[in-house]
């Protein structure tokens, strides 16, 4: 059977080892970053296009975000995603409950149109705002059956596998189509793009369905960086000389009695 | 190397910058012997992350500016000594025709630079570079010495025999804070590890380097500009070589983008995205980048185009995934040469900035012997020199509107005569209205509008039949127009006027004016008041450093009168020398630029004199402008039409007459009368194309930055008087010696014997460093390795011919002798028609002072 992909996806910053706030402490500073999918979604979007590629069918990826996010829908159709879907929205990120409830409204009227997703994939969490609550308020909405965690995904019999480890090993579930799974890093390696993908990606069109939805009830008061752990070097001595010093700094330490 | 230590607190130098340049430079100056040397990087080591660490790091040596082809081909040398060079062989493609003649181009600055190269058709492209498309192609430029070289490696090593030597400490990770200046001159690097009082401190910061200097007060005329850089692969083909570089690099020129393979992947860079530009002060610092604070996020929108184009040229890149894609920083200046020497603003505080991978060793050598010896051995940095620049040419939006239109030039054509289009209506003279109506074609002078020749004398083309002909072949008559050749006819017919506003004058006063002029110069310039003195400056090793005129005002106040293009070094020059404010002579010269102030006219031709005589006046009466009254090389105030002037009898294109300066309020008053005056004479206005082309060639004067250079001293420039002044002055013991010595070269004054082509075109060398070679076609190098060239080309209207000026060693040094020269890779044959700087035309100069 072919199938009936959707992977959500969101923009992120790409920062380095250190991350500036903008000085209301509402945003991540972006002056000279650069923007990316959330490593987790990367590989969603990966997942998704390999379902398609073993089982025919058509991939959807879909954002909730600043017009800007075209450019993340854009790379996911240039490393092989069939369409695109953007969700405009203008100001600051909506909270999950407003993403989820205005996705769950879009997948509603995608599906009105063209059918129903067999398999709806997210990310297990987004790597700026970590919230792990958008995947599950869709499903939930929808109806449908979700598992996080997958570092396995294949669908079979008319049911979509999912393997994720545990404490305990490895744990195994079947979940009845249509169903929704949220991707954890290292399920598989994302492909880059091609030059031909990009050029191609450039020339697709993206889809936009405005969404409406009401704020939920988690706010962002304000970001802030904790505090820098400062760790010290002293040098007790160089070769045999330092014998003593070594001596004293493990009696302190009461490693030696 | 040091870890936490803190800094010394005293260094006689400190090099700030540890990419190719800064590395570099301290094993030069370790070699030079230098010793107390700290290099500081705010970054860690090998790469600490400026441009040179995501550089590509190959280096084709090919360059139509001689100092940048010497400066890359003696990097290219070290890169080779140090092990640090894989030869991979370039070839340079071309999809329009035009591009072909620009390799022809190419061919012959090879020959001049002494590098194998040739012409491939697009089968034999074909065969280096199988994966090609060549269906798209119309032929190639191959450069088999093309390299990539290995960068960090190399300034490793630099760095480490300086270490070796006892000569270094290293202080990586170390941010520099401010920069301490005392008198104008630099004393302190304070560092977040401490102070360190310095004797010469160098920015070798790259992108940083605009941002480090302003801590001094000190300006190095940069911007970080982004150069767009892909990594494709895996690339099969690529990968079985086994090789990080098995196939010649390709660049394809019309389209501006190179690729280069590294290992299994092929880099695909563009120089022909839109100009992006980053602030020194905005680029974000190792921890708050993604990659590196040079590796910016890519924009693949910029990038699209160029992606196509690749793939046309070669299709096995269309499969290959995107693995790395940056937007890289690099340097950019306004003229996009280098930025080097002392600041003008800060004495001992040194530039070596905006230099790229293939020119950095030659120029951290160059950098070192100037800091050395007090001016470089390598060759001569004239258009690399910092001083260069005019006022507004240091300021961000020069560098910003320069920059944005030079930087899709870097793969393009661009003819020696090219003119800027932005930036331009900077500095006018007060004739500029007058110039307009008269159908002026205006080229740039450091900002200055300069008429180059004037629509109005268009009629005077009819007059001279076969004199002035059109140039068929599109290339030679670019920027240029036959009027000159008609102007140049006229003023040694009749009379001309030219606008020398865009000369620097600059006034030297006190009681100290003798003595220090005596200094810089070469000629005696202790003259009766009222006197001229034409003379050289040269370096401390006896080479030329300026060229120019200076009028003996009163007993303490002289005035030195230099060429447009010179005056920001010739200041300088004058100023770094002037006894400095920590000096117990401080006050005994002052040094003041007039040039703003004073507009300049030059009246020339046999009719100057009586144009001239009907409005020159005394305080009240009219004044004696006879030869006898006024001789050659005399300087007077006088009045014009009531209007104060200093009128000098001189004249570089060998014509009776004056430069006539006055104050530019006065100006238009002043061209005016002289315009009313000569039209009983038919006098015309005479574009720069006749006053420092035409009229000069013919006369063999000589022109600082093309004939005149470091690399040369007066004795082979024909230019040593026949006795040397008591006074001491710079460069005194190496001229004497040049005296004592035979010259390795001599300045010549060649003719073409036959200017057509093989396709029957006529053609006229722009004066390009074409090189001049024997009958075999063989390259002519002096006993110091300096290779015959052409410094300067032009017609000589009133001799019928086409001259060349150019350095030969002795034995070709004869008049007569045949030779030939090589331009656009087709060799023309040329006689010696002048040995020395007896002139070609009015060899006795009888016409001056007649």
């Amino acid at each position: 059977m072919s199938l009936r992909v959707l992977v959500s996806v969101k923009r992120v910053p790409a920062p380095g080892a250190r991350i500036n706030l903008t000085a209301d402490g509402q945003e991540v500073d972006t002056a000279h970053l650069g923007f990316t999918t959330s490593p987790h979604e990367e590989c969603a979007v990966e997942a998704a296009v390999q379902l398609v590629e073993a089982h025919g069918g058509t991939a959807t990826v879909l954002t909730l975000g600043r017009p800007e996010a075209e450019e993340q829908l854009r790379y996911a159709v240039s490393v092989g995603i069939t369409s695109a879907v953007l969700l405009p929205i203008e100001g600051p990120d909506w909270d999950p409950q407003r993403t989820a409830c205005g996705i769950v409204t879009a997948i509603g009227q995608l599906e009105s149109a063209e059918g129903r997703y067999d398999v709806i994939l997210f990310g297990n969490e987004s790597a700026d705002s970590a919230g792990f609550q958008v995947g599950i308020r869709v499903a939930h909405a929808l109806g449908r059956p979700m598992v996080n965690g997958a570092k396995g995904i294949e669908v079979a019999d008319g049911m979509v596998h999912v393997r994720r480890p545990s404490d305990a090993g490895e744990e195994a579930y079947a979940l009845p189509l249509p169903a929704v799974v949220g991707v954890k890093e290292g399920i598989n390696l994302p492909r880059y793009p091609t030059m031909k993908g990009r050029l191609a990606s450039k020339r697709g069109n993206v889809a936009r369905l405005d969404v409406t939805a009401e704020p939920g009830g988690q706010q962002l008061v304000r970001l802030f960086r904790p505090p820098e752990r400062v760790s010290q070097t002293t040098i007790l001595g160089n070769g045999p000389d330092a014998a003593s010093a070594v001596v004293d700094l493990l009696e302190d330490l009461g490693v030696l009695a | 190397m040091s870890g936490d230590q803190s800094a010394p607190a005293t260094a006689r130098c400190v090099v700030i910058g540890a990419g190719i340049v800064g590395n570099c430079l301290v094993g030069h100056l370790a070699r030079l012997g230098w010793t107390d040397v700290v290099l500081v990087d705010k970054g860690p080591l090998p790469n600490p992350g400026g441009s040179t660490g995501h550089a590509s790091n190959f280096i084709f040596p090919t360059d139509h500016n001689k100092e940048m082809a010497l400066l890359t081909l003696e990097s290219q040398r070290q890169y080779i000594e140090l092990g640090m060079n894989t030869a991979c062989g370039g070839i340079e493609v071309a999809r329009d025709e035009s591009r072909l003649e620009e390799f022809r181009r190419r061919m012959t600055s090879a020959k001049a630079w002494g590098i194998d190269a040739r012409l491939l058709t697009p089968a034999e492209i074909k065969e280096l570079v199988p994966f090609i498309n060549a269906e798209i192609l119309l032929g190639g430029y191959y450069t088999p010495s093309v390299s990539v070289v290995d960068s960090l490696q190399t300034g490793t090593l630099l760095r480490q025999e300086a270490i070796d030597k006892g000569a270094l400490t290293v202080f990586a990770n170390t941010e520099v804070l401010d920069l301490e200046v005392e008198d104008g001159t630099i004393r302190a690097v304070v560092t977040d590890k401490g102070r360190i009082e310095a004797e010469h401190v160098v920015v070798a910061c790259g992108v940083w380097s605009p941002h480090i200097a302003a801590m001094a007060g000190a300006t190095i005329p940069l911007t970080p500009a982004v150069h767009q850089m892909a990594d494709v692969g895996p690339i099969d083909m690529l990968a079985q070589t086994g090789k990080e570089v098995a196939y010649p690099i390709v660049r394809d020129m019309d389209t501006f983008c190179y690729e280069r393979q590294t290992a299994g992947s092929m880099e695909v860079g563009s120089y022909a995205h839109r100009p992006i530009f980053h602030h020194p002060d905005d680029i974000p610092s190792s921890d708050e980048s993604a990659l590196s604070p040079t590796e910016l996020p890519f924009t693949p929108d910029d990038f699209d185009d160029q992606m196509e184009q690749a793939i046309d040229l070669m299709d096995v890149l269309g499969d290959a995934e995107i693995k790395y894609a940056i937007n890289g920083l690099l340097s950019l200046t306004p003229d996009g040469m280098p930025v080097l020497g002392e600041t003008v603003e800060v004495r001992n505080l040194w530039s070596a900035a905006a230099v790229w991978i293939k020119e950095g060793p030659g120029i951290a050598q160059l950098v070192a012997e100037w800091m050395t010896y007090g001016y470089p051995k390598l060759c001569d940095p004239h258009s690399s020199d910092i001083s260069r620049f005019s006022p507004h040419e240091r300021t961000e939006h020069h560098i910003y509107a320069r920059c944005a239109e030079h930087f899709n030039k870097t793969y393009g054509i661009v003819h020696p005569r090219e003119q800027w289009a932005s930036e331009r209506d900077m500095r006018r003279s007060p004739f500029y209205a007058r110039q307009q109506d008269l159908g002026a074609t205006f080229f740039d002078a450091r900002g200055w509008e300069r008429p180059q020749w004037y629509e109005s004398n268009a009629d005077l083309l009819d007059r001279y039949p076969g004199r002035c002909e059109p140039r068929t072949h599109e290339w030679d008559a670019r920027w240029w127009s036959p009027i000159t050749n008609a102007e140049h006819l006229h003023l040694r017919q009749h009379v001309g006027m030219v606008d020398l506003t865009a000369f620097n004058e600059f006034d030297v006063e006190g009681p100290g004016v003798v003595d220090y002029l005596q200094r810089m110069c070469v000629n005696n310039v202790d003259v009766a008041v009222g006197r001229s003195v034409y003379t050289p400056l040269l370096t401390p090793n006896g080479g030329f450093r300026a060229d120019l005129t200076i009028m003996r005002l009163g007993e303490r106040h002289f005035r030195i009168i230099t060429g447009a293009f010179d005056g920001g070094r010739d200041w300088y020059w004058f100023s770094r020398h002037a006894p400095d404010a920590t000096s117990a002579q401080h006050e005994s010269v002052t040094l003041t630029d007039r040039t703003s102030g004073i507009c300049t006219i030059g009246v020339w031709g046999p009719k100057a004199e009586a144009t001239m005589a009907a409005i020159v006046s005394g305080s009240s009466r009219a004044y004696d402008v006879s030869q006898a009254g006024f001789p050659y090389g005399a300087v007077r105030d006088v009045l014009i039409e009531g209007v104060p002037c200093t009128m000098l009898r001189i004249s570089y294109v060998g014509e009776n007459g004056w430069e006539v300066y006055t104050n530019s309020e006065h100006g238009l008053r002043v061209w005016d009368t002289i315009w009313r005056a000569g039209q009983d004479h038919d006098i015309r206005p005479v574009g720069i194309g006749v006053y420092a082309v035409t009229g000069r060639i013919e006369k063999g004067y000589r022109l600082m930055g093309a004939e005149l250079e470091s690399e040369y001293d007066p004795v082979e420039a024909g230019l040593a008087r026949r006795k040397v002044k008591a006074a001491d002055f710079i460069g005194k013991q190496a001229y004497l010696a040049a005296r004592e010595r035979k010259p390795a070269a001599i300045l010549c004054t060649l003719e073409m014997t036959d200017q057509t082509s093989a396709d029957g075109t006529k053609r006229y060398p722009t004066g390009g460093n074409e090189p001049i070679l024997t009958p075999d076609g063989e390259r002519i190098v002096d006993a110091h390795g300096r290779v015959s060239r052409v410094t300067t080309a032009g017609a000589a209207p009133s001799l019928g011919r086409y001259l060349l000026m150019a350095y030969l060693p002795p034995e070709h040094a004869a008049e007569g002798n045949e030779l030939r020269v090589m331009y656009m890779d087709e060799l023309f044959p040329v006689r010696v028609a002048r040995v020395g700087s007896t002139p070609l035309f009015d060899p006795e100069d009888t016409r001056m002072r007649s």
